[in-house]
């Protein structure tokens, strides 16, 4: 029983991490310096969330592994996080564009979280619910701002929705360690928050005058099971060079 | 040397020692000012201090965890437990009124309403070129009502960076959480 919640844990905490780690990676290098601060507090309040997920998969797990050991030594293969997150910065329209993607999804997530059966559960999306608030109205007014700025910015931001969208199908795809803890009352099934998401997501690509890709388009999945593209690998090896090449640092 | 207590100070002693503990970001403000104290009491011979953090990632949050541990221990309590608490969620209505003066008079504008949990919802007919989100916020410099934001992000998670149109300047909000 508690082996489904671990996943179900671990799942939350990689997608959080590694969206954590690609969004810093913009830290010193955002086109103006507001956005590289709301970009490093995004970061941030996404690494807390991460670790607060993981502290609570490793006690449940009970072989003395804490926060940073299930963040710095686990394989690409051992990872859990959705493949929307690994996905490359690329420019700031992709940056926001996969954002505001998340941040739609996490909002209705947390949301349904709010209510689980397991309290610990519950009052971490409660506390996450809070920060992801201000991520999904920051994101969504970019997409706005982009889609409807100038041409060349609505022919990025088209392009990132595009070549993003994939990514989006496993969102809402359950597996068996969903449906086992939908059962249970602790999970929110992911189909369930569809309807809600592309609500939000059709609303403002009109806003922004772009144009969502068909929502039966062919879409990738697998990061939740471990089957993640190239990019995770990349990320892991500069997120845990420090940790691996001196075992046992500490600031 | 410090005198050992003999007897376990009050419950009120030992907040007003908490009262001096400063927030290490925003050091004018306590952390009782703060509102993230939560609760104090005695476990056999160890005082145990329940804290919230503001935000899942705020930086500071061990380092007040250290900073209390230091002050109770130099007030001679032998024995100290830092325990966190996530729920209630913290919440900016938890800032004292003291706490709301000392930002004012240090340059940063305390939040402006109560949070109450009304903000969970994303009004989606809203989107896209949304007003500011709050109005009101009074500029700590001039006192002007005239103030917009400028980032809903600042140099901490707890705040967001605005400027008065009146006299230019521009400052830090305390958001309203």
């Amino acid at each position: 029983m508690s082996e489904a919640k671990i996943e179900y844990l671990l799942r939350l905490g990689d997608s959080a991490l590694i969206l954590g780690q690609r969004v810093s990676e913009w830290i010193g290098h955002a086109p103006i310096m507001e956005e590289d601060v709301a970009l490093a507090n995004v970061a941030l309040d996404l690494i807390g969330q991460a670790r607060l997920w993981f502290g609570y998969a490793g006690e449940l797990e009970g072989r003395g592994r804490d926060e940073d050991a299930l963040a710095f030594l686990r394989e690409a293969h051992e990872y859990r996080n959705v493949l929307l997150v690994e996905q490359p910065n690329g420019n700031f329209a992709d940056t926001l564009v996969r954002q505001f993607l998340f941040d739609a999804w996490h909002h209705a997530l947390l949301e349904g979280l709010s209510q689980s059966h397991d309290p610990r559960i519950a009052e971490i999306a409660v506390k996450a619910l809070k920060e992801v608030t201000y991520h999904l109205e920051r994101s969504s007014d970019w997409v706005v701002r982009l889609g409807d700025g100038t041409e060349e910015s609505h022919r990025k931001a088209q392009a990132a929705l595009d070549e993003l969208w994939t990514y989006t199908g496993e969102l809402f795809a359950a597996d068996a360690i969903d449906a086992e803890l939908v059962a249970q009352g602790v999970a929110v099934d992911p189909a369930s928050l569809r309807e809600a998401w592309l609500h939000t997501v059709q609303a403002v690509c009109e806003a922004a005058t772009l144009t969502a890709p068909p929502a039966d388009a062919w879409m990738q999945s697998g990061g939740k099971q471990g089957r993640h593209t190239e990019h995770l690998g990349y990320i892991l090896a500069e997120m845990q060079s420090l940790p691996r090449a001196h075992p046992g640092a500490r600031w | 040397m410090n005198a050992r207590p003999t007897t376990r100070p009050e419950r009120d002693t030992v907040l007003a020692w908490l009262a001096e503990v400063a927030d290490p970001e925003i050091p004018v403000i306590s952390v009782l000012d703060l509102g993230i104290v939560r609760d104090v009491r005695w476990d056999a011979d160890t005082l145990v201090v329940t804290v919230t953090p503001t935000y899942s990632g705020c930086p500071a949050t061990e380092v007040i965890s250290a900073d209390i541990t230091h002050a109770l221990e130099q007030r001679g309590v032998a024995q100290v437990r830092v325990e966190t608490q996530l729920s209630p969620a913290w919440t900016t209505d938890w800032l004292t009124d003291s706490g709301r003066d000392k930002l004012r008079r240090y340059g940063i504008a305390p939040p402006v309403g109560r949070a109450g949990g009304h903000e969970v919802a994303i009004p989606v007919s809203a989107i896209g070129r949304r007003p500011a989100p709050v109005r009101g916020v009074e500029c700590p410099h001039c006192g002007s009502l005239n103030t917009r934001e400028t980032s809903r992000f600042g140099s901490t998670p707890c705040k967001a960076l605005w400027r008065c149109d009146d006299c230019l300047e521009p400052f830090d909000y305390f958001k309203c959480h």
